[in-house]
């Protein structure tokens, strides 16, 4: 029987790759006075629903989508966690 | 030599290309809307400029995965022309056709001007109508150009050769090595940010682009009729 997850998948810049965005975003935060914060750099976040046979397949599906589609590897690293959630899809009524 | 255009939703640049190849170099030229799977007939592909898919997610991300992308890789591997500007040039990246990824601006800001370009050499068809180190100006146009890859990847590209057109002077998006446009190792797939086709009509203003164009157009017709004979 088929299980439904939850992912949520975190891409973010490689590190040696410059996030002018995330400088942009830091030189407002020190304007606001926070002159404590360093190193902001801006990802993105993506959540999804998907319905696999388990984890394992889950997981494999999520790293495809994500080396071809969600993430750039070429500049960009993703992450993801997956949360089974509680009921079937694909089950009969 | 057949050209063909590819258009996505989004597309907006792909008139003023077929403009030049149809109307300016007299040759026939077609629109293939991306949903198309047969571009059997086409000698050049080209990618234009614009917004495809909205630029959603990251910009040409989308259209890679679209049913003409897969054709466009398959006459890659037959050995034809591609050219791929601005928008074309982010889609090739990310379809893998050539090396590297366009990010955002240096300063955040879209640029829209026109700027001197660096003609780096002439021994290919693309830049065979210039001469070696001329500065030609072209126009550009864009949010996400600043051109990066590894340190790796970036040696082999100046080692063999593939960086066609840098940007003279100021560098005007952070790309590395002022790069603008690279080819492949076979040289015969193109992508740049500059907007040649913006700039070969004389009415315009401006004609440095059109001998992309025509360079290209001569080479593919010397090589025809060579074979011919």
């Amino acid at each position: 029987m088929n299980r439904n997850y939850q992912a949520r998948i975190y891409v973010t810049l490689r590190p040696s790759v410059l996030d002018p965005a995330g400088t942009a975003v830091q030189s407002g935060l020190k304007h606001m006075g926070f002159e404590n914060v360093d190193r902001v750099r801006i990802g993105k976040y993506i959540e999804l629903t998907l319905c696999a046979e388990d984890e394992k397949a889950a997981t494999a599906q999520l790293d495809q989508m994500c080396d071809q589609l969600l993430a750039n590897v070429v500049v960009e690293n993703y992450r993801f966690e997956l949360v089974e959630m509680a009921t079937t899809i694909g089950a009969s009524a | 030599m057949k050209f063909g255009v590819v258009v996505f939703p989004g597309s907006n640049c792909d008139r003023d290309v077929a403009y030049v190849t149809r109307d300016l170099l007299h040759q026939p030229t077609r629109m293939v809307w991306h949903e198309e799977t047969d571009i059997a007939d086409l000698d050049v592909v080209v990618i234009p400029g614009g917004f495809s898919y909205g630029d959603y997610l990251r910009c040409g991300a989308i259209a890679r995965f679209s049913p003409v992308m897969q054709r466009v890789v398959e006459h890659a591997k037959q050995g034809k022309y591609i050219l791929g500007i601005c928008n074309g040039f982010q889609v090739l990246t990310e379809a893998g056709l050539l090396p590297g990824a366009l990010m955002r601006n240096r300063d955040l800001h879209f640029i829209c001007d026109r700027v001197p370009i660096k003609v780096e050499r002439t021994d290919l068809p693309w830049t065979q109508g210039y001469s070696t180190e001329q500065v030609i100006t072209l126009p550009i146009a864009h949010g996400e150009g600043c051109y990066h890859a590894d340190a790796e990847t970036l040696a082999a590209l100046e080692d063999q050769g593939q960086v066609l057109f840098r940007y003279q002077g100021d560098n005007p998006n952070g790309s590395v090595n002022n790069i603008a446009g690279i080819c492949d190792r076979s040289g015969k797939i193109l992508g740049m940010m500059p907007h040649p086709e913006r700039a070969s009509d004389s009415m315009l203003g401006a004609t440095d682009g059109l001998k992309l164009f025509q360079g290209l157009l001569t080479a593919v017709v010397e090589k025809m009729s060579a074979s011919a004979v």
